[in-house]
This record gives C-alpha cells, sequence and structure tokens, in this order.
C-alpha cells in the first residue's frame, strides 16, 4: 500500500513538478549550472582522449594509410549534425504542442551548433575525399542531402533573425524544423537507395562493425565524446540565451550582482 | 490520474505536427520517385550494356575494375580498363590521366566521360570508390597468409 502510494504520488505530482521546473528558465539555469563544470571537464577530456587515441596510436588503413585518420573527425561530426538536428526538432514539437519558453530557446540553441557541426563535417569530407575518392565534392545524393542540411540550419537561423521581436517567431521556427525533418532519412538512407560515391555506414550499434576493435574503439569514444560536446556546448547556450531573455527580472539582476 | 486525457486544444497541436511530418514525408517522397533515376550519381555496367544511357553526353559509368583487365600504353598517360558490376556486364574505359591513389584492379571506380558510337566509354575523369570496410596493413597480410 505504502509502494502502492508513494509511487501514485510520484507519478501524479513529483513527475509533473520536475517536467515543470525543467521549463522553468531560472531553475533551469541553477539546476545546469551545478552540473556545468563536471559536463564540460568530462567532454573535454573525453575528447582529448579520443583525439590522441585515434590520431596517434590508431592503426592506419591497408588501402588509405594515414587518411583513414579524418574519419574519427568526420564520422562523429556527421552523425552530430543529424542528431543535433533531431534534438533540435523534439525541442521544437514540446514547444509547438506545450508552449514552454525554455523549448523555443533550445530549438533555438541547436540551430547554432548544428550548424557549426555540418559546416565541419561538409569539410572533413571534402578533405578527406581528395586524396582518397580524388575530388573534394561531387553532386551525389549523400553529400547533397548533407548539403540541404546545412542550408535548413541556416533557414532556422535566417527565419528567427528576420521575424526577431514579432509574435509567433517561435511557432514559425518550430514548423520550419519539423518540415526539414524529412531530410534526416533522406541523409542516412541516401547510400542504399541510390548509387553514391560515398560509402555506406561504418560506424553502427546495430550492425557488427566495418573495422576491427583497434580502430573501431577510438571511433566509439570520439562518437561519445562528441555526443557530450555537443550537450554541455547546448546547455551553455542555452543559458546564455536564457540571461538574454530574461535580463529584466529580479534574479537575473541578482545572479550577475553576485558574479 | 489523467492520462491520455490531453486538452482538446493540446491533442489539436499533436495533430498538427503529424499532419505537417505527414505531408511533407509524402510531398519528398513522390519527388524523390519521380526524380529517381536522376538522383543515381552513375551508370551501372549493366544499364549501359541495355542501351539505357545516353551517348555522346556527359554521365557518370561506376563500377569494378576487372582484375587484369588494366593496359597502360606505355609511352604516356594513355590507358585502358575494364568496368563490370555483379550482373557480369562489361564497359571498356579508356582515359588519359593521373588516376586517384585508391585506384586498383578488383576496387570500385567513377569515370566521368562520354559514351561513344562504339560502346567504349571516353573518360576525362576517374574518381576512387571505396568501401564502409577499414583494416590495417598488418592484418591484411596475416588474412592472405596460409594457415
Amino acid at each position: 500500500m505504502l509502494l502502492v502510494n508513494s509511487v501514485k504520488q510520484f507519478v501524479t505530482r513529483r513527475l509533473p513538478d520536475a517536467l515543470h521546473r525543467l521549463g522553468s528558465p531560472r531553475l533551469f539555469f541553477e539546476t545546469s549550472g551545478r552540473w556545468l563544470p563536471w559536463l564540460l571537464a568530462l567532454s573535454v577530456g573525453l575528447l582529448l582522449l579520443g583525439a590522441i587515441w585515434a590520431l596517434l596510436f590508431a592503426p592506419a588503413d591497408y588501402q588509405q594509410g594515414h587518411s583513414v585518420r579524418i574519419m574519427y573527425i568526420h564520422v562523429p561530426a556527421a552523425i552530430l549534425a543529424q542528431s543535433g538536428y533531431l534534438m533540435m526538432a523534439v525541442a521544437a514539437t514540446v514547444f509547438l504542442v506545450w508552449r514552454i519558453k525554455l523549448a523555443d530557446i533550445a530549438m533555438q540553441s541547436a540551430a547554432a551548433l548544428g550548424i557549426s557541426i555540418t559546416f565541419l563535417a561538409l569539410v572533413t569530407g571534402a578533405i578527406w575525399g581528395k586524396p582518397t575518392w580524388g575530388t573534394w565534392w561531387v553532386w551525389d545524393a549523400r553529400l547533397t542531402s548533407t548539403l540541404v542540411l546545412f542550408f535548413l540550419y541556416i533557414g532556422m537561423i535566417a527565419l528567427r533573425a528576420a521575424m526577431a521581436h514579432r509574435a509567433g517567431v517561435g511557432r514559425a521556427c518550430a514548423v520550419l524544423a519539423l518540415v526539414g525533418l524529412v531530410n534526416l532519412p533522406i541523409i542516412k538512407y541516401s547510400v542504399d537507395w541510390w548509387y553514391t560515391l560515398h560509402q555506406p555506414a561504418s560506424f553502427s550499434l546495430s550492425r557488427a562493425p566495418t573495422m576491427p576493435l583497434e580502430m573501431w574503439l577510438p571511433l566509439l569514444v570520439m562518437v561519445l565524446a562528441y555526443y557530450l560536446f555537443f550537450f554541455t556546448a547546448w546547455i551553455m547556450r542555452i543559458r546564455q540565451l536564457i540571461l538574454v531573455r530574461e535580463k529584466d527580472t529580479d534574479w537575473v539582476r541578482q545572479w550577475l550582482a553576485s558574479l | 490520474m489523467k492520462f491520455g486525457r490531453m486538452k482538446a486544444q493540446r491533442r489539436n497541436r499533436v495533430m498538427l505536427v503529424c499532419l505537417i511530418l505527414l505531408s511533407t514525408g509524402a510531398a519528398v517522397a513522390f519527388a524523390l520517385l519521380a526524380l529517381n533515376q536522376n538522383i543515381n550519381l552513375f551508370y551501372t555496367p549493366t544499364q549501359i550494356v541495355a542501351g539505357k544511357a545516353p551517348e555522346n553526353k556527359l554521365i557518370r559509368a561506376g563500377g569494378m575494375v576487372v582484375a587484369g583487365s588494366l593496359v597502360r600504353s606505355g609511352t604516356g598517360l594513355d590507358l585502358r580498363f575494364i568496368i563490370s558490376d555483379l550482373r557480369a556486364a562489361e564497359v571498356e574505359v579508356r582515359y588519359a590521366g593521373i588516376l586517384p591513389d585508391l585506384f586498383r584492379e578488383g576496387q570500385g571506380v567513377i569515370a566521368h566521360g562520354k559514351l561513344q558510337d562504339d560502346g567504349v566509354f571516353y573518360a576525362e575523369e576517374i574518381l576512387a570508390k571505396h568501401d564502409e570496410n577499414y583494416m590495417p596493413p598488418e592484418l591484411l597480410q596475416e588474412e592472405s597468409q596460409p594457415e
């Protein structure tokens, strides 16, 4: 009976409370502030570990030689370019349905991060393509759909800038984020649906690795490090935007005065 | 406890989100189906042999370089080789220029050029295609050595 009651209390009171709190910019700011130093240390540490392992100790490839090391930078960037968009679309859905202000801020922050990481994926891909394929760029389905992803992120930022200070800016951006979501399966399956220059996916948790463990493990560390870094940078950017949007409130003034 | 009893307004918004996703998904799916052949980067040897590739027009042909088919002219950069696919169709490719480092017999290539009346593909550019498998050189030697 006691257990049932506590479960009931958790579901009816604690959980909505927690969600409500997460949606409050002030409480998010205060809670994330306590987590941030740890997240920052962990993500930078993991990035350093992965980079040193991948760039100095992982073996070269039998065909590509040392050019294969670009993979450790390129593959996680390409994964995060797509995951970042998915997270942005989730934030957009939450904002559209529940009108939580924090979701709007999260959507805005994810766009800024996504654009940088997609740029990194495109640039490292070109640098890798030249010595292996023999070209910087080719208009195949994988490369072109990734470029479209880059333009979608640009569109998100441009739309927000164009509609700044107007009611409904968040809703317009959220709709654009959802419309662009259709591009994600196209990117993912482009190499299977059409003939492309780009090879099929090398990194997947659901299929057998396409490389020996001594190459796969540093790649796994890099993927995890990129995810952690993305989350950390996302939280930092959200906190910054919270301060900007709530700059006229008492708690922000008090927080600034306490610095 | 009130599960599944969302406010009408919220339920409408969820429907709106689903509608956006479904309608854009359907529109893009139809567009991609209509454009299917145009999205393919290259023609396969099977398509070329079957006459599905246009002649005397800049196109791309992709396939595996048949082992032992590479012939160099000896004097210049002229060379020719045969590309094939798993369906055993073969197309001769002629090219004069520098090949990418990863060009090898038994590996995938994509040639950019024109298919002439004689059925030979005259390439202006050759790109190397590699697969998603990576391996250190030592491991390859171990694998190729008999037990």
